[in-house]
């Protein structure tokens, strides 16, 4: 048989195992290999809360899905082109995201009696050999034992040689893909400096697979994608939670202040605990604190002595530092609190994606405690809005959320790095040392945006108290004045609605500035919406995309930019907040499309969801 | 660190242009807001003893940082003319944290009350002496929650009887030395606002202890629980109820210095100076020894009707020992790490692998 050569714009593969498969690894590895060819990307990676759970069961399955091509890409993909199955486990919970007649490669190992019985699978029930797998085109490869052969002139342990398995299928893609499997050799030759013998093992397996592609002579096509179109320049691939960190450690660069990090691990957002420990040298200090209340408190100490105090967790952490953003509101002291949001409530789904904090956010803390919100909105964009959490927090004296969320955080893509000399400076206002004055220092004073001097311990003369408890209005002194409350009260929101006039005005992403629909969306969703929107437009339909990176306070223009269309869409991965607060705002009857599956909208959903709101809103106007 | 600090500027300013300290008197310590305890209240003499002390502790007023949690006691930084923070309830031991941990130059006080510390804070009460950040904690301790009026606190006796325990506590008390000790604390004492001398020598001590210094002081909580210590505070029962620590000086207390306490292997028992023992059998107190420190926290039977106790509670110093600070650690780690590398945003910014797009 001969293999054809067919040229795709763009292919989807998913690596679905079992946790212990190696899965993650193998598509990075394949993702970066692929960025280096000059693909556009994205990928996704999912896998199960349990470090361990019970292995070849449905539960253990660990995926990662990686979406590239030769045009614009922008979402991880609805649906696979290539499904990879380790097992049958993964195959039962991965084939409903397969594209009918897409490729199935499944390791035959992975089908025997004991893991179709772990993966629950009915008696006598092999889905390789039933039929149910007819619309598929199905290859059977009998990875493990190939491994085995490979390896059998090598002293490597049994469990030694199984783990290779996946460099087997790594190579067999490659070879698929018409990709080079030397920058993978390369990578496996610095991890496994100390050990060769592993090293070596894992490349003669990675070989392996790729000669495999070329002589068993089983596959039909072998698939070229042409480099995409990306703006000139010099690329990396990042993942959000890389590049929360170093927008982090860039502020740090840009205001000359330290940076004190308290965190407390919690799923999506620990990497970037992990990431920040690494940058000490940048006057970075982390502090993994006994739990997010001492995680937050201790940032506000930071931020009173005058660093750039950051703290990071996700919903339920979140919760419990309600109380410490409120006292940040009230001392007005700068400060950056992370919210890498996951599925809730609760514990919800810890490694499922949701946007469904953004009214907590909002209004999860007693009292009239307005802080400032900005939102990144891939993975890519973590960097700037984390800088810009910094800036806003410093320049403004305040507290600032970052919403962020789980697939943001360990989604990747290609990103056209910056350089240190592009970056905006960060300006504070340090509270200067004063000798004998007979003036009381007043640390309530604002400039005329609302903004007290920052006062730091250490400064001659300017002692002063802060705390919880209402302050006068200049002097800080306590007070229960009700008229006090009130101005104070409003003081705090004027502050930080005059960041409105610190922050970009908002732009339509594609299409007209006005016109029929404006589909509205923040965070995370843009790569889906933006695809989604592209693709309507194609077809003829007059629809604009706008995507809010700052929604407390809004940019100064949003109100007129909305009013010019005549349907707003809200779409968000929750039931509903965005939307509400366009609502409440703005009085807009602005439309919600809601997705709660712990997973980002696919384009075709996206895409008929509008269409459905746009044909009910027809219906209604021509009854 | 190449991220010059506003701050490396400002440490260097000094009113006298010298690194001497000023000669402060406790008047300068002492800020212009009306101090609101209740008359009678035993905060007022520790907010005299600490303003007392603070000209003697060789830190600059500028240097000097009073952080509270919430409660009448946490009520305590208005008062100081000093930087300060009235935070929230329970977490000031974490703020403490972050502020000592990033300006390790700084003289940081915690003020905190037993409800404070030792209910809504206890976490973070533990972590801090486990720790060993270089902070001074003053417990006040009044065994009440003064501020929400007067409940039972986690250090009240069985049996109390307060507003929300009209029938009396069942709740096991904690012993707060004790637990300090289980936190691995390196530095242990107790005082009373009823000993002003006593106390500011402890404060002295505490300033001096480089590590987190735990200062219980028993306070008294004229309106909700007046009398609470008065065995140990009242003048004719303290030296029979009570025994005051002196390192390398041998265990003796009573009204007459005529009882000591003895050590049969790691018993401890009371014994009468008399001819049977003479000081050279008694215990010597010794701050570095941690078996003889723990027997000593133990001493903590709650009096009980004005009856007298087994042993005597002990104040002053019981345990002081040196051990790595964890802002030390840091400063530590953060000044290897430059080393080893020097920050280059750009070169951090283009990561592992690159590629070009033409
Ligand atoms: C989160 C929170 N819960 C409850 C309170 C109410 N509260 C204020 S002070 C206090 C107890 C204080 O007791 P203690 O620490 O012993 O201080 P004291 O008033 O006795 O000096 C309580 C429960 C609060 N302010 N914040
Ligand atoms: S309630 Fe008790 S502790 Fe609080 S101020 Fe009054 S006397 Fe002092
Ligand atoms: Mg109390």
């Amino acid at each position: 048989m001969t293999t054809k050569d067919q040229v795709r714009e763009e292919v989807t593969i998913r690596f679905a195992g079992d946790s212990g498969d190696g899965m993650q690894l193998t598509g990075s590895l394949f993702t970066n290999t692929t960025a280096l060819l000059g693909n556009d990307l994205r990928t996704l990676p999912e896998f199960p809360a349990e470090i361990r759970a019970p292995a070849g069961t449905v539960p253990g399955v660990s995926s990662f899905q990686l979406h590239f091509g030769s045009t614009e890409i922008m979402t991880p993909g609805d649906v696979c082109d290539v499904l990879v199955v380790m097992n049958s486990a993964a195959l039962k919970a991965n084939l409903s995201l397969l594209k009918k007649g897409g490729i199935i490669i499944a390791n035959t190992d992975g089908f025997d009696k004991k893991n179709l019985n772990l993966a629950k699978y009915p008696e006598g029930v092999n889905p390789l050999e039933d039929g149910s797998l007819d619309s598929y085109r199905v290859y059977e490869v009998d990875v493990s034992s190939m491994t085995k052969e490979a390896l059998s002139e090598t002293d490597l342990s049994y469990k030694e040689v199984d783990r290779c398995k996946n460099m087997f299928v790594l190579g067999l893609l490659f070879w698929m893909y018409n990709r080079p499997v030397e920058p993978t050799i390369k990578f496996l030759q610095k991890k496994f400096e100390k050990e060769p013998r592993i090293a070596d093992a894992n490349v003669n397996v990675l070989k392996t697979g790729y000669h495999f592609g070329e002589t068993a002579e089983i596959f039909s096509s072998r698939y070229t994608v042409e480099e995409a179109d990306l703006k000139p320049g010099t690329y990396r691939n990042i993942t959000g939670n890389e590049s929360t960190v170093l927008g982090l450690v860039a502020a740090t660069q840009k205001s000359g202040l330290p940076l004190f990090f308290g965190s407390y691990p919690i799923t999506p957002a620990s990497d970037i605990l992990h990431g920040l420990s690494r940058h000490k040298n940048f006057g970075v200090t982390t502090f993994q604190a006994e739990d997010e209340i001492a995680a937050v408190s201790s940032a506000i100490g930071a931020a009173f002595g005058g660093h750039i105090g950051v703290t990071s967790s996700s919903g339920p952490g979140i919760a419990l530092k309600g109380e410490a953003m409120g006292l940040a509101v009230m001392l007005e002291l700068p400060l950056v609190v992370l919210n890498i949001q996951r599925a809730g409530p609760s514990t919800g789904m810890p490694t499922k994606t949701e946007q469904a904090d953004l009214l907590q956010a909002m209004y999860g803390r007693n009292g009239e405690s307005p802080m400032v919100i900005v939102a990144p909105k891939s993975p890519a964009d973590c960097f700037n809005m984390a800088f810009e959490a910094c800036r806003i927090a410093l320049e403004h004296m305040i507290p600032v959320m970052y919403l962020s969320d789980g697939y943001l955080a360990n989604g990747s893509e290609p990103w056209k790095f910056p350089q240190e000399k592009d970056l905006k400076d960060i300006k504070v206002r340090f509270e200067p040392p004063r000798e004998n004055s007979d003036e009381p220092f007043l640390p309530y004073l604002r400039d005329e945006n609302h903004v007290r001097s920052w006062a730091i311990p250490g400064t001659e003369g300017i002692e002063h108290r802060v705390g919880g408890l209402e302050k006068e209005d200049g002097t800080g002194n306590v007070s229960y004045d009700p008229d006090n409350h009130e101005k104070m009260v409003k003081l705090r929101e004027a502050k930080r609605n005059k960041v409105a006039d610190f922050i970009p005005l908002q732009e339509i992403d594609q299409g007209k500035p006005t016109g029929d629909v404006l589909v509205l969306g923040w965070g995370s969703t843009y790569g889906s919406i933006r695809t989604a929107v592209g693709q309507l437009r194609r077809d003829g339909m007059d629809i604009s995309h706008a995507h809010l990176n700052y929604i407390s306070p809004f940019p100064r223009n949003l109100e007129e930019l909305l009013r010019g269309f005549e349907t707003v869409i809200v779409p968000e991965i929750n039931n509903g907040q965005l939307v509400r607060l366009i609502r409440d705002e703005f009085l807009i009857p602005a439309k919600p499309i809601n997705k709660i599956k712990g997973r980002p909208f696919g384009v075709q959903e996206l895409k008929d969801a509008i269409l459905n709101i746009l044909s009910e809103k027809q219906t209604v106007t021509e009854s | 660190m190449t991220t010059k600090t506003n701050t490396d500027t400002l440490k260097n300013g000094n009113a006298n242009g010298e690194n001497g300290i000023p000669k402060y008197s406790s008047k300068d310590f002492s800020s212009d807001q009306d101090v609101r305890w209740c008359p009678g209240c035993g905060d007022y003499t520790i907010l005299k003893q600490v303003q007392n002390v603070m000209p003697d502790i060789g830190v600059l007023k500028k240097d000097i940082v009073f952080i509270s949690g919430i409660g009448c006691a946490a009520r305590f930084p208005y008062y100081m003319d000093t930087f300060g923070m009235h935070s929230i309830h329970g977490r000031a031991p974490a703020i403490a944290t972050g502020l000592k941990v990033s300006r390790p130059e700084l003289s940081v006080w915690i003020i905190t009350g037993d409800g404070d510390s030792l209910s809504i804070g206890a976490n973070h009460f533990v972590q801090l002496l486990r720790r060993n950040v270089d902070v001074n904690l003053l417990l006040f301790n009044n065994q009440i929650y003064g501020l929400t009026k007067g409940q039972y606190s986690p250090t009240a006796p069985e049996g109390t009887i307060s507003k929300s325990t009209p029938f009396g506590s069942i709740d096991h008390p904690f012993n707060p030395l004790q637990l300090s000790m289980g936190a691995d604390g390196t530095f242990i004492a107790r005082a009373m606002d009823r000993d002003p001398k006593h106390l500011q020598k402890m404060l002295l001590r505490a300033s001096e202890h480089k590590g987190t210094s735990m200062l219980e002081i028993l306070q008294n909580c004229i309106v909700f629980n007046d009398g609470a210590f008065e065995l140990f505070t009242d003048k004719k029962s303290r030296p029979r109820e009570t025994i005051y620590l002196e390192h390398g000086e041998p265990l003796i207390f009573g009204t007459d210095h005529e009882k000591g306490l003895r050590l049969d292997g790691l018993t401890p028992e009371v014994v009468e100076l008399s001819s049977e023992f003479s000081k050279d059998d008694l215990w010597v107190h010794d701050e570095k020894d941690k078996t003889k420190a723990d027997l000593l926290t133990r001493f903590f039977e709650h009096p009980h009707n004005g009856e007298h106790l087994k042993f005597p509670r002990p104040f002053g110093v019981l345990y002081d020992v040196d051990r790595p600070t964890y802002d030390e650690g840091v400063t530590i780690q953060n000044a290897e790490a430059l080393k080893r590398s020097k920050p280059d945003l750009d070169a951090l910014l283009q990561g592992p692998e690159t590629w070009e797009v033409s």
